[in-house]
């Protein structure tokens, strides 16, 4: 026993120094004015506030969208991944991108976008003209399911991967067509795939900022944009901890939400 | 011809460049059990998996009651299969994975609900539909996957393997089960197993298999008294396989000896290979019965003793005895011509049975 509780030393002193602390810090921030005196009035006016309402609102609905289109482009491409022969291989083609520093990335977005962009010069090129595309939601949400995508892959190729063949055999033996397999099997069965995937986009494109600003043009202001807004240029660290609690919450609720209700047929997850 | 349920005509199956099954031919009449026995790679589950239409064939037909089936979907075939690893759906209770297929046939509610308990009840598990799949034992769960497979009422039910996961007993208990359920829903069974001892216990008729072939096709009995070649006669039971000569019919010679037999219709001094299986063997005093041995080893099983013993011409020996011997002793084995059975090299199934016919 003594020798395990060693070995947790260096997991405490990070969670406590570089979660809880940070976390309890944000917490108790929350309860000061700009001032510096001690206050509810944070909450008051988060909750009063249309402003702040409907940035949450904006924040909740672009990122639902975002998951979204992401389960709609992933769950199809882990199932072909699923059959092709060499999957391994195409996996690493898909995560390769992930390496690739996210600011980069998004740069590279800008250059493709702008109005001396390739897809523009493409688009004068066959006759469409040139159209704003940078800063627009649509550009916004593109990017971001982009750079989300292979989070969503990797825990459904995963879940398709482990589901045995004989599960599908079954299901065909037992006069179920294709479909009626994947509604009645596959899909039931690869459904913690799913939440992990969902679990790992919908909470990190709540506070998104820097895609907001640098393809967004902060058309779409989320509750990410807002603190970083209130911590960096009107410096009011109480309220921008506030929001943070606010999304520490939101994220307890999605993991609430997309938890695994029944444990079954020993798949703990 | 009518009485077909399944036929295979010219049955080729490659993987890649390898072939599996090469040139299977067989008929399956309806309400027999018929079991596909043969070691690990021989091609049995293969043959079970295009019944089921979870593969294709390469070349060859495949007739269900007369019709060419070949490229029609699993989901369009009146069998159903009880897979090895049972492939119960997780996320089902036991009711629900019973209910599937009758789901599936958009069966009315109420209608569902008396055939799932009716399957239920005859694998034994009345009261555990609530049950989920993964609080259920081994064994439970082999009789789930059995009432899955016969409540659809399939014409034809394929088991593969599925006794294989169970410790000894149990298995045991399962094989007179399913004989009895067979019996009593007078549906075609097509068990597939490398167990011999199951093979001979629960089957009417069986197909030994080796390599890609039938070997061999019969009843237990025919098998069992009357193996075609060396790896029947040494994969069914245990066996004395002794190279000898067929002096003329009913007359072979092995062991520097003419013993009395009952084959016939070999050539005159045509080289053969005699079996004699070890329960066959009596024990005598020295020099009282056909051949003289010392015995090597005494292995006590229970039920007897099973002895290895060597002759003159240092033939091996397996006897099954009550009896005990001694090690080093040199004992007389008795048998009769009866016990003797005759087997020639490199005969097919089809001459095997003709000669036979022109004898009996």
């Amino acid at each position: 026993m003594h020798k395990k509780a060693t070995y947790l030393i260096p997991y405490l002193l990070w969670i406590g120094l570089f979660v809880i602390a940070p976390m309890a810090l944000i917490v108790y921030q929350s309860f000061f004015n700009i001032t510096g005196h001690f206050t509810l009035g944070n909450y008051e006016q988060y909750l009063t506030n249309g402003v702040y309402l409907k940035m949450t609102f904006n924040s909740i609905l672009y990122a639902l969208i975002i998951t979204l289109s992401t389960l709609l482009i992933s769950y199809p491409t882990a199932l072909l991944l699923n059959r092709l022969k060499n999957k391994q291989l195409w996996l690493l083609l898909i995560i390769l991108p992930t390496w690739i520093n996210l600011l980069l990335k998004t740069y590279a977005f800008i250059g493709l976008f702008s109005q001396n962009g390739s897809v523009n010069d493409f688009l004068r090129f066959v006759g469409l003209g040139s159209h704003q595309i940078l800063f627009t939601d649509a550009s916004f949400i593109f990017v971001a399911a982009y750079i989300e995508i292979p989070f969503m892959i990797l825990p459904i190729f995963n879940s398709l991967a482990e589901l045995k063949p004989s599960m599908i055999n079954a299901s065909r033996d037992l006069g179920a067509n294709s479909w009626q397999t994947f509604r009645r099997v596959i899909l039931p069965l690869t459904m913690p795939g799913v939440k992990a995937g969902f679990q790992a986009i919908f909470i990190p494109s709540l506070s998104l900022f820097m895609i907001t600003r640098l393809i967004g043009g902060n058309r779409v202001i989320t509750l990410g944009t807002a603190i970083e807004e209130h911590f960096l240029v009107t410096q009011n660290w109480g309220m921008g901890s506030t929001i943070g609690v606010i999304l520490i919450l939101a994220m307890f609720v999605v993991m609430y939400l997309t938890r695994d209700r029944k444990v079954k047929g020993g798949r703990i997850r | 011809m009518a009485d077909n349920v399944i036929e295979f005509k010219k049955v080729n199956k490659s993987f890649d460049e390898t072939r599996v099954l090469n040139e299977i031919d067989f008929e399956i009449e309806a309400g027999k059990f018929y079991t596909l026995l043969g070691p690990s790679g021989c091609g049995k589950t293969t043959i079970l998996r295009l019944i089921a239409g979870f593969a294709d064939v390469t070349s060859g037909d495949i007739l269900f009651e007369g019709q060419r089936v070949n490229g029609l979907p699993a989901n369009e075939r009146q069998v159903n299969t009880v897979f090895q690893d049972y492939a119960l759906f997780p996320h089902l209770n036991v009711f629900e994975n019973v209910a599937f297929g009758l789901e599936i046939r958009k069966l009315k509610k109420n209608e569902i609900k008396i055939k799932v308990d009716e399957a239920l009840k005859l694998v034994h598990l009345s009261g555990y539909g609530r049950r989920e799949i993964a609080e259920l034992s081994g064994g439970q769960q082999q009789r789930v996957a059995i009432a899955r497979a016969i409540v659809n009422e399939p014409k034809v039910l394929l088991l593969d393997e599925p006794l294989s996961a169970l410790d000894h007993k149990l298995r045991k208990e399962m094989q007179g089960e399913l004989r009895d359920l067979q019996r009593r829903l007078g549906i075609t069974f097509i068990f597939v197993t490398h167990d011999q001892e199951e093979a001979l216990a629960m089957s009417d008729q069986i197909f030994v298999m080796n390599a890609g072939k039938i070997l061999q096709s019969g009843s237990p009995v025919d098998i069992y008294d009357e193996p075609i070649n060396h790896f029947v006669a040494d994969f069914i039971g245990e066996s004395n396989i002794i190279p000898g000569k067929m002096r003329q019919d009913y007359i072979v010679n092995f062991d520097g000896q003419d013993f009395e037999c009952v084959d016939a219709g070999m050539k005159p001094n045509e080289p053969v290979e005699v079996v004699i299986r070890p329960e066959d063997l009596d024990i005598a005093p020295i020099d009282t019965g056909q051949v003289n041995v010392t015995v090597d080893t005494q292995l006590f099983r229970g039920v007897d003793y099973q002895i290895t013993a060597h002759d003159a011409m240092n033939n091996e020996w397996k006897i099954n005895s009550i009896h005990p011997t001694k090690i080093g002793q040199t004992v007389a084995l008795a048998f009769d011509p009866e016990d003797i059975h005759i087997m020639r090299y490199g005969e097919t199934e089809d001459d095997f049975d003709a000669r036979l016919e022109t004898y009996d």
